[in-house]
């Protein structure tokens, strides 16, 4: 067909459409099309760790969740809140020495130090972004990358929790099984959590701030309550994974605050599609066993995933999740003029 | 004593590294978060003309100081241009395109402590019972005229006060005949020859390292953010403050604290006035 006479056009599937409403609950096909991409996902990462051969690519599954809390934490503050934060490192910075002090000076078992660093944590990068709320746009986004770097100056400048050298000798997890069985569950129980909570009332202001916190205000809500609250709900899942990484590797140190962290999640978000929150699960999912793979060619792979990066934010800006998304719940076809 | 000669040749040089980040902030509201690697690249650009095809060290200069400014009108015409307007994705996509550039220039083999510069001028004079060696002169004598020929050139030549106009306001500029696009190119590639100046006078005094990249982006971010982003005034004052508030910390406190300082800047500013000493930003854009 000659294109100038004919466009293309996208219609909802029957299925979409059908299982949209509550006749969803009418036959095991409209329900299997909901439950399937879930339930696929999440028996896929619970059976991770059984087909992973050996130690080696069981330990990279464990780095792939951290970096998803993170750039799940990313995803949540920038794309429902409003708030860019390029400081993924803090995050896992600050859960990472909590966790480590907590256990090398205290002696508490790491089944006690994950709760307590994340809660910790969270309350400590609450507290100390708290001043810099009101900030946007670049303002925040600087800020936000200035935070770790400016921890690792102090922590080396005052030769505190180590100096360089870093905390070591902290406990490690029980067995790798623990390890990694606590990390995927952190995941998924913050992504669907996170799903939850942007489609409660709460999410619903968080949106609004993020579309026009002026209106908001007007409303009479204190829009820096709940910028807070959002920051500590998205702070504390980092620190989670800081304070996990510490006990996997038995050490926290100032590399904990390297732009590793920062970097990553974000081309994982633009990857697997931002604003989805599943999607930077994916893009990590994609993105951490590919560096893995790359760890022979040295600093070349950080190169790689800046280029993938810019890549996808200039030609495919959508991402994987919502690409995907599209195919499954519409068609494409051809029609006349 | 010591403390003036070198906190202001440490201003200048700061000076020097922020100018080129506010000019391409200033025109086209990019945070150009590339401009260490520019730096950086400009330094090995040189060193490669100077070294490998042969070239002298005048011509070379030259030489790189053009292909600096290609690369920032190409960065700007194929990627950041896509991308403008949107303040997460221009500062990720500047962000990666630097790390990719000081990334590729690690893993090419550009680390360790061969790759030098040598000095305009050897030899150093006493100032004030301080010994300074005349490159370092001559580093603070250029910055000075540069920074008064940036000053001439955006207000008295045709392209430099078209620049200025889309700096003042794009859409009144666009409806005076001024091409954005044209100009935002023109202002990428000018910051990127000012920071591969500022680096070509910097790294004769040391190694070229790739750290330095990073550390050159984080102190024209301070000195900018301090100065008010989009004020070259506001640039060069902040450049001031922050190089001699460097210099007294490493006179008392100890030289550790010295990148603590342009950080402690950074968010201070940001937290007590966001749009820094001389900045026109509007409260509202930038707070809530």
């Amino acid at each position: 067909m000659d294109t100038a006479h004919s466009r293309k056009e996208r219609i909802d599937r029957g299925i979409k459409v059908r299982s949209d409403g509550i006749y969803a609950l009418m036959s095991f096909r409209e329900l299997s099309y909901l439950t399937l991409p879930r339930l696929i996902f999440i028996v896929g990462m619970l059976s991770l760790p059984l087909l992973m051969p050996g130690m080696y690519w069981q330990r990279v599954i464990s780095i792939v969740c951290i970096y998803s809390l993170l750039a799940l934490s990313f995803d949540f503050l920038a794309h429902n809140v409003g708030l860019v934060s390029l400081g993924g490192a803090f995050f896992i910075g600050v859960g990472g020495y909590t966790a480590g002090i907590l256990n090398s000076y205290f002696g508490i078992p790491p089944i006690l130090t994950i709760p307590l660093a994340t809660i910790i944590g969270g309350v400590f990068c609450t507290v100390l972004l708290l001043p810099c709320l009101p900030l946007k746009g670049v303002y925040f986004a600087i800020i936000t990358l200035m935070y770790p770097l400016f921890m690792a100056r102090i922590i080396e400048a005052f030769d505190i929790f180590g100096g360089t050298d870093g905390l070591i000798g902290i406990d490690s997890f029980s067995n790798s099984w623990v390890e990694q069985y606590i990390v995927i569950g952190a995941v998924l129980l913050s992504l669907f959590g996170l799903r939850r909570l942007v489609n409660m009332d709460l999410g619903l202001i968080f949106t609004a701030i993020m579309d026009n916190d002026q209106a908001v205000k007007a409303s009479g809500i204190n829009i820096t309550h709940y910028k807070a609250l959002a920051v500590f709900i998205a702070s504390a899942m980092g620190c989670l994974g800081g304070a996990c990484i510490t006990h996997i590797y038995m050490w926290s140190g100032i590399s904990q605050f390297a732009l590793d962290f920062s970097i990553l999640p974000i081309a994982a978000t633009v990857i697997g599609g931002s604003g989805t929150l599943i999607g930077p699960v994916l893009g990590c999912l994609i993105l951490v066993p590919v560096s893995e793979l790359l760890r022979d060619f040295g600093t070349l792979r950080i190169v790689f995933y800046a280029v993938i990066l810019v890549g996808f934010i200039l030609f495919r800006s959508e991402g994987i999740m919502d690409f995907g998304q599209r195919k499954y719940e519409q068609f494409e076809r051809q029609t006349k003029i | 004593m010591e403390i003036i000669v070198y906190g202001t040749i440490n201003s200048v040089s700061l000076a020097l590294m922020a100018l080129g980040f506010a000019m391409v902030y200033g025109v086209s509201r990019v945070p150009n978060f590339a401009h260490g690697a520019l730096y950086i690249i400009c330094g090995f650009s040189c060193w490669i003309i100077m070294n490998k095809l042969g070239i002298n060290y005048f011509f070379s200069i030259f030489l790189a100081l053009a292909i600096n400014g290609l690369i920032g009108a190409l960065m700007y015409r194929f990627v950041l241009i896509r991308v403008r307007g949107m303040n997460i994705s221009e500062i990720i996509g500047s962000y990666a395109i630097g790390l990719a550039i000081l990334e590729g220039l690690r893993w090419g083999g550009f680390k360790g402590m061969t790759y030098t510069l040598p000095v305009f001028m050897e030899g150093s004079i006493i100032i004030g019972g301080v010994p300074v060696d005349y490159h370092r002169i001559l580093m603070m004598l250029i910055g000075i005229f540069l920074v008064a020929m940036l000053w001439i050139f955006t207000h008295y030549t045709k392209i430099g006060l078209a620049l200025q106009g889309m700096a003042q306001d794009e859409r009144a500029a666009l409806m005076l005949g001024i091409d954005s696009d044209l100009m935002a190119t023109l202002a990428m590639a000018f910051g990127a020859i000012l920071a591969g100046i500022a680096a070509l006078l910097i790294l004769p005094l040391g190694n070229i390292v790739v750290e330095s990249g990073y550390h050159v982006l984080i102190m024209s971010i301070a000195v900018c953010i301090v100065g008010g982003l989009g004020s070259w005034m506001g640039a060069i004052v902040a450049a001031f403050l922050i190089g001699f508030t460097q210099i007294l910390t490493v006179v008392y406190i100890g030289s550790h604290f010295q990148m603590v300082v342009a950080i402690l800047a950074i968010i201070l500013t940001l937290i007590l006035k966001p749009s820094g000493l001389f900045g026109k930003q509007h409260e509202l854009e930038e707070r809530v």
